[in-house]
């Protein structure tokens, strides 16, 4: 189909931008990786030039998300191009296309608004490898007439892959590193300190300094150690995994409980060893749980099948310790009572 | 040992391939290979369910249930009985 001709704009409006990545750029990045003004790190959606792009130049196409545009341009140092930004509402390009934003309707719509018909000879747009989970290729070049070629998955392979419009099966494969795991832990950490203290602070008036430490541990454990660790950590399923690694600290804690408070019976200290045991592990494993929504591998029928067989035992394991809880006060009351 | 990761969703019908090659291009995680003139699953147990080879399979010869498999969205939709979003992004930065 092509687009009616009345359809296309009187002027296109092409901004010049550079490569180089700014102090305020860095700041902008810093605040983005802490979860500061969500959707304040935008750009305009439209169309950039990078460096001095002829009709022949290459058009790469991203998302109005600050670290996707920046992350693009700065892998371009030193080439002609045209950038053509989609509004995806200041969402990178893996999310928005999972969403749709960074979809076939938005590229086709972008494409005809900025008159990129006009401005380019050629029929061909560069678009990151992630995104195809939003675009269908065939039905954009059916729309729009321009070609869809996926990229590498990282913005840092174009320079090699606009050589020779290939890409290895190396840059072709997404990748979970330890750096990508570290750059995740302080947006986690900004949404888990409220629910953490709330729940130190009521643990505080039931169990001591030692329930909000409990409190305080496993969720450390469960967004900071978790995401380092994630390759090492045994199991495949991510409820498991956390069971596993919160059960270090729940062990410590419970030992700790056992140990000291000499004045008490074995079977008291072994009750308030146990509930320990039972909560700090579940409460990790819970957060671990939702790790799997910020990793590139986890399916959607594979963290279904977790959610019906873990949250009910993990459920459980809290409302028993619960339970554990209100009977041993019960006991130290009347103890205390007689 | 079995995992919640062991089966998926993903169905490839090699009746239906043209060979285009897309699919092998799109998929992050190498589950097609191109065999001769047709694609064949090579990993299927590595799909996440992007949807990526169905959305840019021209003779719609695979079929997935996407999604993006976010856990609090998930939950929050069983405890609730609502539909679940097709992203947290919104509440969730990080996610997804």
């Amino acid at each position: 189909m092509k687009p009616a001709a009345d359809k296309r704009p009187a002027k296109t409006r092409i901004t010049p931008i550079p490569s180089r990545i700014t102090f305020s750029n860095r700041v902008d990045h810093f605040l983005a990786r802490w979860g500061i003004n969500r959707s304040g790190h935008s750009v305009t959606p439209g169309l950039y030039a990078l460096g001095s792009p002829t009709p022949d130049s290459p058009v790469f196409v991203t998302a109005n998300y600050t670290l996707s545009f920046d992350g693009l341009r700065s892998a371009l140092t030193g080439l002609d191009g045209y950038i053509l930004v989609l509004d995806t509402k200041a969402i990178n390009v893996w999310c928005a296309s999972g969403k749709g934003t960074f979809g076939t309707h938005e590229l086709v719509f972008r494409i005809e608004t900025t008159g990129l018909k006009d401005i380019v000879r050629h029929r061909v747009l560069i678009l990151p490898q992630l995104g195809a989970s939003g675009v269908s290729a065939h039905e954009v070049k059916k729309r729009s007439g321009f070609r869809v070629e996926y990229g590498p998955v990282r913005a840092k392979d174009l320079p090699e892959y606009v050589k020779t419009h290939q890409a290895t099966s190396e840059m072709r494969r997404v990748r979970f590193t330890w750096r990508d795991r570290l750059i995740l832990i302080p947006v986690e950490l900004v949404y888990i300190l409220l629910p953490m203290l709330i729940l130190a602070g009521i643990l505080y008036f039931v169990n001591g300094v030692s329930g909000s430490l409990g409190v305080v541990a496993s969720t450390l454990t469960g967004v900071v150690l978790f995401p380092i660790l994630l390759p090492w950590i045994p199991t495949r399923n991510f409820s498991t995994k956390g069971f596993i690694l919160g059960g270090i600290p729940a062990l410590v804690f419970a030992l700790t409980k056992f140990l000291s408070g000499s004045n008490a019976t074995i079977f008291l200290r072994a009750g308030w060893a146990l509930i320990y045991l039972l909560a700090m592990p579940a409460w990790t494993a819970f957060l671990t749980l939702n790790f799997t929504g910020s990793t590139p591998f986890t399916s959607r029928s594979g963290v279904k099948h977790e959610i019906y067989t873990y949250v009910p035992r993990m459920a459980w394991m809290v409302g028993g310790s619960l339970v554990l809880t209100i009977a041993l006060i019960l006991i130290r009351v009347f103890r205390g009572a007689g | 040992m079995k995992s919640a990761y062991d089966t998926n969703t993903l169905r490839y019908n090699p009746k239906l391939c043209t060979g285009c090659r897309m699919c092998s291009i799109v998929c992050p995680h190498g589950v097609f290979i191109q065999n001769g003139k047709k694609a064949s699953l090579d990993h299927p147990e590595r799909c996440m369910e992007c949807g990526a080879c169905e959305l840019n399979c021209p003779p719609h010869a695979i079929s997935v249930e996407s999604g993006v498999g976010c856990a609090t969205a998930m939950i929050f939709a069983a405890l609730t009985g609502k539909k679940e979003p097709t992203c947290c992004s919104e509440s969730k930065a990080s996610c997804c």
